[in-house]
């Protein structure tokens, strides 16, 4: 008899939902409550708050809201580990620009996403997590899969939830969007209990943008502070304009643009900035930082003002904070003001959307030429193209910059690329060149080894109509090399291109570099990784020498689903140049002469 | 240097968590955490004081006003304020001169606020710096147990921290 009544409760809530109709199976219409339950009441947010595609895991506390998913018109991907879940939703909010949802289950499902939430939350992006929880009469009492998943994500979520009353389902929800692309965007939790999601309301959705009075995401641009950074850029013979993220997130692309042309500055770029301000622009001098172009790195300790633009100064970027660009002045503009002299200490500070700022500052401020100084960096890169690397000569050795020049140069530079962590990750930063923004998403922050192929699949259902490459390391992509399973089963087309050198590459570097090559746990036996993608009905394809790589690239792409490419790399290459952990940003390691030379780092390096 | 800090927070489940982690994540110590109701229901003050440089200070009200939770925050550096503390004091009586301890109670404000055969009770409550002050001098005595309330403090004059502008 209850089974019976329960069956036809969902068969009632069927019959005002069509499925096959595209309106939102949402009503919005009538001003009647209607009695939902809490389970119901999650889906109909996330449909409200735009949400169309979820990935997730199910599991007993979570039941309830699977079993209500159902009725809503939302895809869900099913993943093969919980953190595939919270990285596809990250690659999905980073390509999209929207924002990412994972769910999970209680106990393991939830501490499973944390490091996917983690990496959420060192990059800032906005991702909404739903987890399932334990019944609250059951909550300390160590039930079954306990666990306190908001205690556990504390210190790495931007914000959480735990919600045990299905009235105040609603009202986290909303409020889990709202800070999760608010001010600077970041990870939220949401943990609702079995109860909560199983009990009924007379339930409406309230349309009222969520405003919470003490939360100040936007702070207004003060006059005095654009008049101080006026006056030191009109003071400044050498400026260098250092481009983050935050140049992304903001949709300053344009200012950031018409900002550098009018004082004819070089731009630097993070390497959560790379797509900020294309390759090809003559003021962009390229990626800054530990493997940073050598010129950029110089350029920064000689400049005599940084104009830090949605950047934040990681020690990965600035390396030794004691010798840092010491003869600068520091304008920082960033939206988060605790980020203001936390590393750096500012001359001036805009606490704003950098938008915003750039606006006003661009109305302020007279136009620049800044040609000399320009020509000067341009002489420490030298004259030719920058890590054009096609005429060098073929050694018989096929090395990682290669492929992943050669891929740059075979999608024409369109193609969303998602790294995973480490030395390939540095070198796909440095070769290949990207001229939109969301073009390039990897783990900066954190640095995470098996972001890149889940991300790659979230990056592709948000952006169904781009090219989608996952570049990875064999190492990091055997971390979740499971979520193959999720892409054939999707039907999701990523290629994957992995940068297989049997090492654990950037470890083994800096044994080579810092420890004598004692090679403690690097050296890496992998699978037969063709014969992986094929058991998974995938195309698994194997590149040997470079003569090669175009043609594999091109039946990659020809290719209906996601394929995998095992590039068998040099072993031992190292990336250049590197500035050693905690070093002066300008002594840095460079790559060793070779005859006759296949890489150089720069076209004034000798051959 | 010490720093007091004071914070108005919304009386939540997690608050003082939030807080707490806060502190330790970004590896500041607390010389002292107090938190309790302010005149506006639903929200309550929290007074931290902290041993740190005055950069790391503002760093960690930075940090504390992103959370969520945290309306406000006051640096009451160079700010005259009016500071508080309070300590409950038991000290053994055997052994000495009762006089002895009388005579402390008598020159320092501390008050008895129990008795026993063996010990005695003392409330001592002022600026932290005679609180530590009447410790010490009961300390030659015998402290048998002890605790202190930890740091309070508010702006002096007609400038104020008024939770009911957050309300």
């Amino acid at each position: 008899m209850q089974f019976i009544l329960l069956i036809k409760d969902i068969y009632l809530v069927g019959t005002t939902i069509n499925l096959t109709d595209s309106e939102p199976a949402v009503h919005t219409d009538s001003h009647m409550p209607t009695e939902r339950t809490g389970a119901q009441i999650i889906w109909e947010c996330l449909v409200h708050e735009g949400v169309n595609t979820v990935f997730g895991y199910p599991g007993g506390a979570i039941l309830p809201a699977y079993d209500a998913m159902l009725d809503y018109p939302v895809r869900h991907v099913l993943v093969r580990h919980e953190q595939g879940a919270s990285h596809m939703a990250d690659g999905y909010a980073r390509a999209g620009g929207g924002v990412g949802v994972a769910i999970a289950t209680s106990g393991p499902g939830a501490t499973n996403l944390v490091t996917g939430i983690a990496t959420a939350m060192m990059d800032s992006v906005p991702m909404v997590c739903i987890t399932g929880q334990v019944p609250s009469k059951l909550i300390g009492y160590d039930a079954f899969q306990e666990t306190d998943i908001t205690g556990i994500t504390l210190p790495i979520t931007k914000h959480s939830y735990l919600v045990t009353r299905v009235e105040d389902i609603m009202p986290a929800i909303k409020e889990a969007f709202h800070l999760a692309t608010s001010g600077r965007p970041g990870p939220v939790l949401v943990d609702i209990t079995k109860d909560a999601q199983q009990a009924r309301l007379g339930w409406e959705w309230n349309p009222t943008p969520v405003k919470l009075r003490w939360h100040r995401p936007k702070q207004s641009v003060s006059r005095s502070d654009v008049a101080k950074a006026v006056d030191l850029i009109k003071a400044s013979k050498r400026p260098v304009i250092l481009a983050g993220q935050g140049v992304l997130q903001s949709g300053a692309i344009n200012e950031v643009r018409q900002f550098a042309e009018k004082i004819n500055a070089p731009v630097a770029l993070t390497l959560l900035g790379l797509g900020a301000f294309p390759a090809s622009h003559p003021l962009n001098i390229g990626m800054m930082g530990m493997h940073g172009e050598a010129w950029v790195n110089h350029a920064i300790q000689e400049a005599d003002l940084l104009l830090a633009f949605g950047m934040r100064f990681d020690d990965r970027v600035t390396g030794n904070l004691k010798t840092y660009a010491i003869n600068a002045k520091k304008i920082h503009i960033d939206i988060d003001p605790s980020e203001i002299n936390k590393n750096v200490t500012a001359d001036a500070a805009i606490v704003a959307d950098l938008r915003h700022a750039l606006k006003d500052l661009l109305d302020a401020m007279a136009p620049a030429d800044h040609g000399a100084w320009l020509k000067y960096i341009g002489s420490m890169k030298g004259d030719s193209a920058v890590r054009d690397i096609q005429a060098l000569p073929d050694n018989g050795h096929l090395y990682a910059p290669h492929v992943i020049n050669d891929i740059w140069r075979l999608t024409e530079g369109k193609a969303i690329v998602v790294t995973d962590v480490g030395q390939h990750q540095m070198w796909e930063a440095q070769y290949y060149h990207h001229e939109k923004p969301r073009t390039l998403i990897t783990s900066g922050g954190l640095g995470t080894m098996g972001f890149g192929l889940p991300a790659a699949i979230g990056a592709k259902l948000a952006k169904p109509d781009a090219e989608v490459w996952a570049i990875v390391g064999d190492g990091g992509f055997q971390m979740t090399q499971a979520e193959l399973s999720t892409a054939a089963q999707e039907g999701v087309k990523v290629n994957v291109a992995v940068i297989n050198n049997g090492y654990l590459g950037m470890v083994r570097q800096w044994q080579e570099f810092f420890y004598e090559r004692r090679y403690a746990a690097t050296p890496l036996r992998s699978p037969d990784f063709v014969k992986i993608a094929e058991a998974h009905g995938l195309t698994g394809l194997r590149v040997e020498r470079r003569t090669e790589v175009a043609d594999v690239v091109r039946r990659a792409r020809e290719a209906d689903g996601t394929v995998l490419i095992d590039f068998r790399v040099e072993q031992e290459d190292s990336v250049y140049p590197m500035v050693p952990a905690g070093a002066d940003l300008d002594a840095m390691i460079r790559r060793p002469p070779q005859q006759p030379s296949v890489l150089v780092e720069s076209a004034a390096d000798p051959m | 240097m010490h720093h007091t800090l004071v914070a108005l927070v919304e009386d939540k489940p997690g608050v003082l968590n939030r807080v707490a982690s806060l502190f330790r994540r970004r590896a500041f110590n607390i010389e002292s955490l107090t938190v309790g109701r302010t005149d506006v229901a639903g929200i309550s003050r929290m007074t931290v004081v902290i041993d740190s440089d005055q950069v790391s200070v503002d760093r960690v009200a930075a940090y504390l006003l992103k959370l969520v939770n945290v309306l406000q925050v006051e640096d009451l550096r160079d700010i005259p304020a009016v500071a508080r503390d309070l300590a409950l004091v038991k000290v053994a009586v055997a052994g000495h001169d009762r006089a002895q301890l009388l005579r402390v109670v008598d020159e320092t404000r501390a008050h008895i606020v129990d008795s026993g055969e063996q010990t005695m009770t003392l409330e001592i409550t002022g600026e932290p710096p005679h609180v530590d002050a009447v410790i010490a001098r009961l300390e030659p005595l015998g402290i048998i147990e002890m605790v202190r309330t930890g740091q309070v403090a508010m702006r002096r004059g007609d400038t104020a921290l008024s939770a009911a502008r957050y309300s």
